[in-house]
């Protein structure tokens, strides 16, 4: 790709060069954009602020369980907590993180397009997004939900007593903002690829962000018609879920999981996007079978659709159906482990520079690995059955979502940081703050695989004195984490102020987003770029510089 | 806002990020059809749990479905099919740039669309009527009432969220006169209403799954 370009410094335009920062001014400019790359700053400010929300809810369970009796909340008050803290962070934070952000931002960049598909649309994903977060706001603040994050019937249908239908249409209207995004970025990658940008030389990141979008497409509307019903089961108690009227409420597990398995695909496959971008870079080689891992996401968005039984091993589905819900969990590792092989591989005898970015892709591939092989666990059918509703579970999917998926959003926020906001980030708190983080996490979430595997049940605000020194443990870790992502926060938006201005291409990445001045301007590429070359031809771009 | 498109012939119909008409216009066919697979997977959440419990519940299921009235729910039917024509020769009447004749037809299709929906109105009020309403005011004698109240139930999630598409439908196809009697459409610019009708038999085709799966499985054999 137009390497050179980006090499050559120009002249460059007088010192007050439009960007699209800088092109308009006021709240308007922005409330009204439709820029591709002011939505993503947009939703950048959102997710930042339930990441905070969410954030204070998992303090306050972790606080109560610093001690075995449950001291300092109520039973009903901690099981609102950790409701809440899952709710926002999944539905609010994790599944728009990197889609909403950083797909928005790079798509059309890394493509050569001027924009999306359909930019108003986009916004009005935002706006969508919006008006779910008033309703999940609505019912935090009347008093909270106790759930749990997956609604299950019939404690959501007839017995809680709490906010359980607000709190699910927040969940059904952020879908709708989820469906928008996929389907905007899937017509855009179909339609609106540069002259030469064949399918086999878009950057990886854009195949983990289609397959993405397809899961986004597919998957989202069986949430939205099952939240619906769920909606409807409570507020008329019409029987759909009701054992009592002749209602399955095993029938809602299945629909919930037919979504959200694949849904914890819309939160990993764009961080494993992310490392295929970094890891090439910093190694300075072109990556390892690009068509393996392009493939592999495919892969993982279409076998990702057919394991979700793997969640109702002990809820009454029939044995045969546990085995063969068994068997193909066990094949959707196999493509995760592809792309786990060849990042590694593309690592071996690279010449690798230890800059922030690639510290937190070592953190995600080791993290994520680790998520990835317990997962393994869980899915074996016997062994399930003694780990499930443990602590075991809980911290396979936190290394998953928190060690994989955030470590791979802030990877690459760090990446994209100068091309998004045309400045260069402290490196060295930058440093601090990525190491800070990988010790916090394991150190929060590795004694809850040991808490699980002895069998401390998951959800409850009160445990047994055996299990206390794991949740010291636990609970010491989590402030570490906390001051980890806290620090991005500050130095961040310092730098936004008073970093240093950052060139066209900091990394010497390829990629056609980097042959953009940097922040771009409002419409991308004044030409729009024609394309001859593979991604990554890192090779050759060293030679250009030896 | 300055053009940086400048040196591509702009035709009045295109938006920026585009580089030309047809592109932009294959965008939009594109993502309505992406749309349409989004809907298809929305219903088909509907017709699982549909499936499950009449496979679980049949005989419930058949004695609800009689108490639907046939003729209303045929003519129905015929009237969907008929708004499917005219809307497809509106289609045609636009890419033909014959603005009357595409007033007219999207004016068909609206009043067509109307009457399914004035019909729909006639049939929930006999549901209420007749206490077959889900819900703490639901009335059945027999001694199923809990698979029968099911039936109930999905019958008013699948016609009412179809319903719900077709409300939508002639807002849009308000729209679409206002701004064909503006003459806004022809041979050169169509795609709103090749992609409306798009929507429009897809909320059809949904029509010709739920008649029979509601209102004939009582009257076989
Ligand atoms: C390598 C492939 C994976 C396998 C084989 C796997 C397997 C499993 C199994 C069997 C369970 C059910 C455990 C139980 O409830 O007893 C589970 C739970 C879970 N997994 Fe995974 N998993 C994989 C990847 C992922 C990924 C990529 C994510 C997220 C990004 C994830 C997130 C979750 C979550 C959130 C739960 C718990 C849901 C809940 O009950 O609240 N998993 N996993
Ligand atoms: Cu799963």
């Amino acid at each position: 790709m137009q390497t050179s370009h980006a090499m050559a410094e120009v002249p460059g335009p007088a010192p007050q060069a439009l960007d699209y920062l800088n092109a308009d001014y006021g709240i308007r400019s922005w409330l009204f954009t439709i820029d591709h790359k002011r939505i993503a700053i947009l939703y950048l400010l959102m997710i930042t602020i339930m990441f905070v929300v969410g954030g204070v809810f998992a303090a306050a369970v972790r606080l109560e369980l610093l001690t075995p009796q449950g001291d300092a909340f109520e039973a009903d008050t901690y099981n609102k907590l950790f409701t809440m803290h899952g709710i926002v962070m999944i539905f609010f934070f994790l599944i728009p993180s990197i889609p909403a952000v950083l797909g928005n931002f790079c798509l059309p960049l890394m493509i050569g397009a001027r924009d999306l598909a359909f930019p108003r649309i986009n916004l009005l994903s935002w706006y969508v997004y919006m008006v779910g977060a008033v309703f999940g706001t609505f019912a935090i603040v009347a008093g909270g939900v106790d759930t749990g994050w997956t609604f299950y019937t019939p404690y959501s249908t007839t017995a809680s007593q709490t906010n359980v239908i607000p709190a699910v249409l927040a969940g059904f209207i952020v879908g709708f903002s989820t469906i928008l995004t996929g389907l905007n970025f899937i017509v855009t990658v179909h339609k609106m690829r540069a002259p030469g940008m064949t399918w086999f030389r878009m950057p990886l990141f854009v195949w983990a962000i289609y397959a993405t979008s397809l899961i986004q497409m597919l998957a989202t509307p069986v949430l939205a018609i099952t939240l619906l019903l769920l909606v409807l089961e409570r507020g008329l108690h019409i029987g759909i879920f009701d054992p009592a009227l002749g209602g399955d409420p095993v029938l809602f597990q299945h629909m919930f999981w037919f979504y959200s398995h694949p849904a914890v695909y819309i939160m990993i496959l764009p961080s494993m996007g992310v490392v295929s971008e970094i890891v090439t870079c910093f190694s300075r080689k072109q990556i390892f079978g690009y068509t393996f891992v392009a493939f592999s996401s495919l892969g993982i968005a279409v076998i990702g659709f057919l394991v979700w039984g793997h969640h109702l091993f002990v809820s009454g589905q029939s044995a045969y159906a546990g085995m063969l819900f068994s068997l193909l969990s066990f094949l959707v590792a196999i493509p995760s482990a592809i792309k786990v092989f060849n990042w590694t591989a593309t690592l071996y005898k690279g010449k690798i520079s230890w800059d922030t970015p690639m510290l937190y892709v070592f953190g995600f591939i080791g993290l994520f690995t680790i998520g990835g092989l317990t997962g393994l666990f869980l899915a074996a059918l016997g062994l399930d059955v003694h780990l499930t509703d443990t602590y075991f579970v809980v911290a396979h999917f936190h290394y998953i979502m928190v060690g994989g998926a955030i470590m791979g959003y802030l990877g690459g926020l760090h990446y994209w940081w100068p091309k998004i906001t045309g400045r260069l980030y402290p490196e060295f708190w930058a440093k601090i703050a990525a190491v800070n983080i990988f010790i916090g996490f394991n150190l929060t979430f590795f004694p809850q695989f040991l808490l699980g595997y002895l069998g401390m049940p998951r959800r409850y605000h009160a445990y047994p004195e055996e299990f206390q020194v794991l949740n010291v443990l636990s609970t010491g870790g989590a402030p570490v984490l906390g001051v980890g992502y806290l620090l991005p926060m500050v130095y961040l938006i310092w730098s936004m102020r008073y970093g240093p201005r950052a060139s066209a291409n900091p990394w010497r990445a390829t990629g056609l987003e980097w042959t953009t001045p940097s922040p771009p301007t409002t419409h991308n590429f004044e030409e729009v770029p024609v394309v001859t070359q593979d991604a990554y031809d890192y090779p050759a771009m060293e030679k250009k510089v030896a | 806002m300055p053009d940086h498109a400048s040196g591509h012939a702009l035709s009045p119909h295109r938006q920026l990020q585009f580089e030309s008409y047809e592109q932009q216009q294959e965008a939009a066919t594109f993502g309505m059809w992406a749309f349409l697979i989004t809907e298809v997977l929305f219903f088909g959440g509907l017709f699982a749990a549909y499936t499950i419990y009449r496979l679980k519940y049949p005989a419930a299921f058949q004695k609800g479905s009689l108490t639907l009235d046939l003729y209303l729910g045929g003519f129905n039917t015929a009237v969907l099919i008929g708004s499917s024509l005219t809307m497809a020769l509106a289609v045609h009447a636009a890419q033909t740039s014959r603005q009357k004749a595409l007033v007219i037809f999207l004016a068909a299709t609206l009043l067509l669309g109307s009457v399914f929906l004035g019909v729909k109105v006639i049939e929930y009020g006999d549901k209420f009527h007749h206490h077959h309403v889900p819900g703490p005011d639901f009335r059945w004698r027999a001694s199923d009432r809990g698979p029968a109240q099911l039936y109930f139930s999905l019958y008013f999630a699948m016609t009412g969220m179809h319903a719900l598409h077709m409300v939508v439908g002639v807002v849009v196809l308000a729209v679409l006169i206002v701004m064909a009697l503006r003459r806004r459409f022809g041979a050169d610019y169509f795609t709103p209403i090749e992609n409306f009708g798009l929507y429009w038999h897809f909320v059809d085709i949904v029509w010709i799954f739920l008649f029979p799966l509601l209102y004939l499985i009582g009257r076989h054999g």
